[in-house]
């Protein structure tokens, strides 16, 4: 029971870990809470069950594809409502505003197109034995999931690191003006990060919606606030950080649901984010945003 | 005179959600006009509603009672949220009021006693329009009272510059958090007022688009004025009213209508200061 | 020997490995112009930061007036007597010219609240009295005509001396003025410095951040230099002007060992 348990947990977390690291990313670039981005989670599930259903790619498409299109639609929604404020300096609850005001008017705008009902992929794609492996249950899809998930993270660190692209990342997210000035495209950094977190939202969402066999448009709010919970937990702005605190977040959910009970689910995970503001507001590897006294 | 009669019965709803709406608008602006941004109003006016009505309708207590006892619960939620989280950036003051809402939804939602998923029903009929309006009224005055005075030059002292605040003399935590707790009081009361009108309340009603439906009623009106939140509550609440068939589109109009304000006309529709001395 | 107003005691600021200020210490007397000197990044608005509470020393103690004060909060440094601009002109743009001075007066106006909402007579009182006091200020620094003004909308010089009347406001008996004569023309720094000179007599200490050496040694009775957050010299201008520790800081080893040569000869 338990190590079925565990991998289970293994499954979800690393999702976790994936939708988290391109929130904390856009924080640790842009210096924003990013709202938008539960949006562009529902994107990338919407787009290639779309195309999985009406275009009927197989699978191993329509999940490229879906994550491609989230981050396109990421890179031109936060161009059109960052930017402005970027300009005009405006303060950072200001941005945090717009991407509620932003995330709210997309939501519903889903939802008008596509209705609430929750829609499944296709059969085809599901119906696969799993693999007994002594005791354990093994879903092929589920072993897909995990092999995605850690190739991102790690297509992740490699751009970040050894691209040049990724070079002007890392040095708008220390100081954006100055970065400018050394010659950085500010404009197309902030792009790419867009792109690369949006897809990475997307993708989460795809696996995700794999996962329970589950897409509509307001899967994006409840992520949201396991992203909070990571990012906190983890540190706003570090990349380690919300890997290690994704992978807690599954375990924890996962040991919860089997051993405790299904509803106490989220009350753990918001008590970790309290006991986490409480104790140590920087979470486990932020740099200590916290001013005193 | 029937004419008129006639229109009130048409609208009584509407009359009365203007009135809570602009209450809501005012919880808000306790906090907006600090600087700081918690998401936690719809929360808070969930506990009130909650409260409010299993005192009226569980424990059978007089309706005072009621209101007193749905603005003194949410105030103590927000003093246990706010002692860790208003030492830090306002970033992490929003995050945790949104976690609080979606975990107060679901333990709504999973409670027999309070009706669950299917709501609590049966709430008498006790907020009037003299009730839901007479507050408002006093709410809104003491308001435009404390605006203009010492205390409403350190709110916008301490939302123009928190250090300088700070340095200034001015107790800036202090602030923070007796707004923190006067917000959760005031949206605790719409709650149980809005309870205590339509009859009937559901966790649906108190999650995060209606957090971020108070708040648009903050961005539209500006925060110059206390009267700013209350005209862009009045605004947002007639529009898809008159609107009819409009009624799929709220969370569209709202969320559109904060982009559009925070791009074009970041200091809402009231722009215009009102003066912070006596 | 009268006793210190300030004393800075050993005080030390790390951010992780930058030691922004190291193991300085320095003492400021009642009545006395104080300046702290030294190249860019030697520490001095971390100084100021640590003395008027918006950052904690990483160890060393501060006292004021005999109080311990290196864990008061911030804002109860105002309530004992210290006040401070900033090296950024931090007024509050949108308030008016008068509302910001009045802010300044926070920790004088003690009518109970209760007062002040239901516009009892001693709270309106003590507003109009604020009101009076404040245009008192604000004539001080030249500024009564702009009353109304929008703060954000006045040049830059006058927001300085805005923010000085703000700041003076308070009633301090320890003023700290970061960078003040930043961004000033020549005939500001001279109308500055005159302004300084008449605030003296009135039992007001200042401890002053400055780059502009003419400015600094007109005015100052004693001069703290630092460099790379050590405290390297400490005396009067005169003696500093010359001390060979500080021209290097300045100018660099070369050109101090060259002008050390010229003087030898």
């Amino acid at each position: 029971m338990l190590p079925q348990q565990l991998f289970n947990a293994l499954v979800l977390g690393s999702v976790y870990a994936l939708f988290s690291l391109g929130f904390t990313l856009v924080f640790g670039v842009a210096r924003v809470v990013n709202l938008l981005y539960g949006f562009y989670f529902a994107c990338g599930a919407f787009i290639a069950l779309l195309l999985a259903t009406l275009a009927q790619l197989p699978l191993w498409l329509a999940a490229p594809a879906g994550a491609v299109g989230a981050g396109l639609i990421a890179a031109l929604l936060d161009g059109i409502l960052l930017t402005p404020l970027r300009a005009a300096k405006a303060p950072e609850l200001a941005a945090l505003i717009v991407t509620l005001g932003g995330v709210l008017l997309f939501t519903s705008l889903l939802t008008l197109a596509f209705g609430t009902q929750i829609r499944r992929f296709p059969v085809a794609l599901m119906a696969q034995s799993s693999w007994q492996w002594g005791g354990l249950s093994v879903a092929p899809l589920q072993l897909v999931i995990i092999a995605t998930a850690m190739t991102m993270v790690a297509l992740l660190f490699l751009f970040i690191d050894r691209s040049k692209q990724g070079m002007a990342i890392r040095a708008m997210a220390e100081n954006s003006d100055v970065a400018s000035l050394m010659g950085v495209n500010v404009a197309r950094a902030m792009a790419f990060t867009s792109f690369a977190a949006g897809s990475l939202a997307g993708a989460a969402g795809i696996l995700i919606g794999l996962n329970f066999n589950a897409v509509h448009p307001y899967m994006g709010e409840s992520m949201m606030l396991r992203g909070f919970v990571v990012i906190i937990v983890g540190g706003l702005g570090d990349i380690r950080g919300a890997l290690l605190a994704g992978l807690a977040l599954g375990f924890t959910e996962v040991l919860t649901a089997a051993y405790i009970s299904s509803d106490f689910k989220e009350a753990v995970t918001f008590s970790a984010l309290v006991l986490t503001l409480w104790l140590r507001p920087s979470g486990l590897f932020g740099k200590a945003v916290v001013r005193r006294a | 005179m029937e004419a008129l009669d006639d229109l009130f019965w048409a609208y009584q709803d509407l009359f009365y959600s203007l009135g809570v709406n602009a209450i809501l608008a005012l919880s808000m602006y306790a906090v907006v006009a600090l600087g700081q941004l918690s998401l936690g109003q719809a929360a808070f006016m969930g506990i009130g509603a909650y409260i409010g009505a299993v005192a009226t309708v569980k424990l059978g207590l007089p309706f005072v009672v009621a209101l007193s006892a749905a603005m003194a619960a949410p105030a103590v939620v927000a003093a246990l949220i706010g002692v860790p989280t208003l030492r830090l950036t306002g970033v992490y003051l929003a995050i945790a009021t949104i976690g609080l809402g979606e975990v107060l939804r679901i333990l709504y939602l999973n409670s027999d006693y309070l009706g669950g998923a299917l709501g609590f029903s049966g709430i008498p009929h006790k907020a009037d329009g003299w009730i839901i309006y007479g507050l408002l009224a006093l709410i809104l005055l003491a308001f435009l009272l404390i605006t203009r005075s010492r205390v409403g030059r350190a709110c916008e002292a301490i939302r123009e510059d928190e250090d300088a605040a700070k340095v200034m003399g001015i107790n800036v935590t202090g602030y923070k958090m007796t707004a923190l707790i006067l917000s959760a009081a005031l949206a605790g009361l719409g709650g149980a007022l809005n309870a205590h009108f339509s009859s009937f309340i559901s966790p649906g009603e108190f999650g995060f688009e209606n957090a971020v439906t108070i708040l648009s009623y903050a961005v539209l009106g500006g925060v110059a004025s206390p009267l700013g939140p209350v005209l862009g509550a009045f605004l947002l609440t007639a529009l898809p009213e008159l609107l009819r068939s409009l009624h799929g589109l709220r969370g569209v109009v709202n969320g559109l209508i904060i982009v559009l304000v925070m791009i074009f006309l970041p200091k809402g529709l009231l722009g215009r200061r009102v003066r912070r001395t006596l | 020997m009268s006793a210190k107003l300030l004393e800075v005691q050993s005080i030390s600021r790390s951010f992780g490995a930058l030691r922004a200020v190291d193991e300085v210490s320095f003492a400021v007397e009642p009545g006395q112009v104080h300046a702290v000197i030294g190249p860019n990044g030697a520490g001095k608005t971390t100084l100021f930061n640590i003395i008027s509470g918006l950052v904690p020393p990483t160890s060393g103690q501060v006292q004021f007036a005999g109080q311990t004060i290196t864990t008061l909060p911030c804002y109860r440094r105002a309530q004992i007597g210290i006040s401070r601009t900033f090296q950024n002109i931090r007024i509050f743009p949108e308030m008016s010219v008068l509302e910001n001075v009045m802010t300044g007066m926070t920790p004088w106006l003690r009518a109970p609240l209760i007062g002040v909402l239901l516009r009892l007579p001693a709270a309106r009182r003590e507003e109009h009295d604020a009101i009076n006091r404040a245009m008192a200020l604000l004539d001080k620094v030249g500024l009564a005509a702009q009353a109304a003004a929008r703060a954000a909308d006045l040049a830059y010089g006058d927001q300085r001396r805005l923010e000085i009347a703000r700041a003076l406001a308070a009633r301090p008996s320890l003023l700290l003025l970061d960078e003040p004569a930043a961004g000033m023309n020549p005939t500001e720094t001279i109308g500055l410095s005159v302004l300084l000179q008449g605030l003296r007599g009135g039992g007001l200490s200042i401890l002053l951040v400055e780059h502009d050496m003419a400015f600094v040694m007109g005015l100052s009775d004693q001069v703290t230099v630092l460099n790379f957050g050590r405290v390297i010299a400490d005396g009067r201008p005169a003696a500093i002007r010359h001390d060979a520790l500080v021209i290097e800081a300045y100018l660099g080893h070369k050109v101090a060992a060259r002008l050390a040569a010229e003087a030898g000869s």
